[in-house]
């Protein structure tokens, strides 16, 4: 009598839980589905992964091959398709397998596409630093804003998004024109004189800020993802151990924020590399990025094998740092397990 | 532990002076009084614990003690230098955090050393009280893992470690216990102790946990909404609580409400209805006749019988309603006809008790004239 008042109402709860899903899974209905799935060796589990599988497998890795294939043919016909088959049976016996690697060794040998890849590389890396510099503060000062201001913050963050992505662009055209607001402010305030307006538009500076302004938002998400996560006392604790409070923020935030950074550096420099709106909107006639490349290739040359070729290159560019940063990631995932 | 005892204590040392004066602080957060007009004098080499329930203001005293709160009112002397203004890093202090607040990305080696790198010491130096630290806390061989491949004890360990290393001239403690589960906490409290020793740091030791604060404390502070409601020794705290507060904090009491009838300077005599009789205080108390005073006897300290005690004050009948059997011990708690339930604990001294009390037995329970303590507020 006197012991049974001991069981806690959390233990009573639990008790009720356990009961509730002892009734759903000795349910017929479930029984009977799970069992035919299991016929066919599927179970609850296989079934969830299945879906984004059979997503990427359709949308991507199919795609994938047919660029592959793509890519590997001749270009003697024009560059549309049909195209010199990959596989042929000779005399219906034999299957031969024709791998052209003419349209990369073009690659290679024409310096157009080294130089435009090597361009993109820097303008990525550029956006990727500006973005780094101006993200980190704002991820920063949201992460450690009042809680009551985080989301709204967060809110004016994603909003740009809500508009069209060249309307926003198209919206920097006409500020950065030489008739645009910001040069008419410069006349009217009279920094500029009149009739001689600072050219920005078609140049690196407008191409900068067109990406720096679009990919702000994947560097600052991911940021503040990550510190708003941070523990604070263990500034608190650096501090109290003799630590002046940045560089705390040197020694204890940065590197654990680390994650983040790559993270939002990935999320900007994997996009920029392969621009070609901002560049074409914004920069001048002159700026040589491998998007632009691609699209003329496809577009205005109609010669897809090369055109492929370059898509498959620019592909394993980017595919390196990306399993870099997965690594990267593993080793995080183990350091913070505890968790 | 007998080392300490045998001290004179400080705090019965007229001409000692305190190490750390707590003079009239308080906190205010907006409307909120965290903490309300505390005065405090701590000694060295002391183990001070601030016992409260949370929110009562412990740990913000604390924190301004480390110099993460401003006090809104009074100041903080440490060693007879005013910490006002002084930024925690600059302060003498150090704190272990109750989460420990390891720096996961360093090893248990670096976060030892982060703050004797802070005081740019030389690498040597460094090297070799890091080692030397490590060995006390009997962590040497765990020097290049990071914290997540330690257990709770070792983590509570290196933060030791790491707060005591750079030999503060007063450590500050926040529930260092509250993440160990129960044998560990034991083992810990004792290993504490000695190097508190050992090193001869004065230890400020917040808790909500009356038993961690019995056994580390050479005085406890009692806290309750902001204030420190008494200080004293451990054996003072259980054995003379001031106010029906503390004495219900600290372990289990039994408390009767009663009028004065007799305030003599060796004994005082109370009726009490919630008893069903009158109650006979081995000491005096100053308070005005037909004032309403509760006395508290703890559950130990009474006796559980079959037949009616000899003496006519201190007893009651009543009705056993629960039995529970803790091994060591059993607790009863006894209905007296007045309606009350009386907690009362017995020692279980012999193993096959023939006649043990059973559920609803009527029963007579009793205390000596000494076991009783009048409280006034």
């Amino acid at each position: 009598m006197a012991k049974q008042s001991y069981v806690s109402l959390g233990e009573r709860v639990i008790l009720g839980i356990d009961h509730l899903l002892a009734t759903v899974l000795s349910s017929s209905p479930y029984r009977w589905s799970s069992g035919v799935l299991r016929r066919f060796g599927l179970r609850g589990r296989t079934l969830v992964i299945a879906v984004p599988w059979v997503w990427l497998l359709c949308f991507f890795l199919v795609p994938f091959i047919i660029v592959l294939k793509i890519s590997f043919a001749e270009t003697r016909w024009l560059g549309t398709p049909p195209y010199s088959p990959l596989f042929e049976w000779i005399d219906a016996q034999f299957l031969q397998v024709r791998f052209n690697l003419g349209n990369y060794f073009f690659l290679a040998r024409d310096s157009l596409y080294i130089n435009a890849f090597l361009s993109s590389l820097k303008v990525a890396s550029v956006s990727t630093i500006f973005c780094l510099l101006i993200g980190y503060p704002m991820a920063y000062a949201i992460a450690r804003a009042d809680t009551k201001w985080r989301n709204v913050l967060l809110l004016l963050v994603i909003l740009p998004f809500w508009t069209s992505f060249l309307l926003r662009v198209y919206a920097w055209m006409g500020l950065l024109g030489n008739n645009g607001l910001i040069n008419q402010v410069l006349m009217a305030v009279g920094i500029l004189e009149e009739g001689q307006p600072l050219v920005m538009l078609n140049t690196d500076f407008a191409m900068y800020v067109g990406i720096v302004y679009s990919y702000l938002p994947f560097m600052i998400l991911p940021l503040y993802s990550n510190l708003e996560k941070h523990d604070l006392t263990l500034l608190e604790a650096a501090v109290d151990l003799g630590c002046k409070p940045f560089k705390a923020f040197l020694s204890i935030t940065l590197p654990l924020s680390m994650s983040g950074v790559i993270a939002g550096s990935m999320l900007v420099f994997i996009p920029a590399v392969g621009e070609f709106v901002i560049p074409r909107l914004l920069g001048g006639t002159d700026s040589l990025m491998i998007g632009r490349v691609l699209w003329d290739e496809y577009f205005l040359n109609r010669n897809w094998p090369v055109a492929s070729a370059v898509a498959i290159a620019l592909l394993i560019v980017l595919v390196i740092p990306i399993m870099v940063f997965q690594r990267f990631q593993m080793q995080e995932a183990g350091a913070s397990a505890r968790r | 532990m007998a080392a300490r005892e045998e001290r004179k204590a400080p705090w019965l040392d007229a001409t000692a002076a305190p190490y750390i004066r707590i003079e009239d602080v308080s906190k205010k957060f907006g409307d909120f009084v965290a903490v309300n007009d505390v005065s405090l004098s701590i000694y060295k080499g002391e183990i001070f614990c601030l016992l409260g329930g949370s929110g009562c203001g412990k740990t913000t005293l604390l924190r301004m003690l480390a110099g993460f709160e401003t006090p809104t009112e009074g100041r903080i002397f440490i060693d007879g230098v005013d910490m006002s203004g002084v930024p925690p890093y600059e302060r003498p202090v150090n704190m272990m955090f109750q989460s420990y607040a390891l720096f996961p990305h360093m090893t248990v080696e670096q976060n030892v050393a982060f703050g004797l790198k802070q005081e740019g010491l030389p690498r040597a130096e460094i090297a070799t009280r890091v080692a030397d630290m490590l060995a006390i806390v009997k962590l040497q061989e765990f020097a290049k893992r990071k914290p997540h491949q330690l257990s709770g004890g070792q983590r509570q360990r290196v933060a030791l470690a790491r707060s005591l290393v750079k030999r503060p001239k007063v450590l500050l403690l926040d529930e260092p216990l509250g993440a160990l589960d129960k044998k560990l906490r034991e083992h810990t409290q004792f290993e504490l102790v000695n190097i508190q020793e050992r090193l001869g740091v004065t230890f400020i030791v917040v808790t909500h946990d009356q038993e961690e604060a019995m056994t580390l404390a050479s005085r406890i502070g009692v806290m309750n909404q902001g204030r420190i409601v008494q200080v004293g020794t451990p054996h003072d705290i259980y054995e003379f609580p001031n106010t029906r507060f503390v004495a219900e904090f600290i372990g289990n009491v039994n408390m009767f409400e009663g009028v004065i009838l007799e305030d003599e300077p060796d004994h005082v005599l109370i009726e009490s209805r919630e008893l069903g009789g009158r109650i006979y205080v081995g000491h005096g108390v100053s308070t005005a006749p037909d004032a309403i005073v509760w006395t508290a006897v703890r559950p130990e300290k009474m006796v559980l019988t079959r037949e009616p005690p000899d003496e006519a004050n201190n007893r009651a009948s009543g009705v056993i309603k629960e039995i529970a059997y803790m091994g060591d011990m059993s607790i009863y708690l006894v209905q007296l006809d007045s309606g009350k339930v009386v907690r009362i604990t017995q020692p279980n001294v012999i193993r096959h008790a023939e006649d043990r009390f059973t559920w609803d037995e009527r029963v007579w329970i009793s205390w000596h004239e000494s076991a009783g303590v009048v409280v006034t507020e």
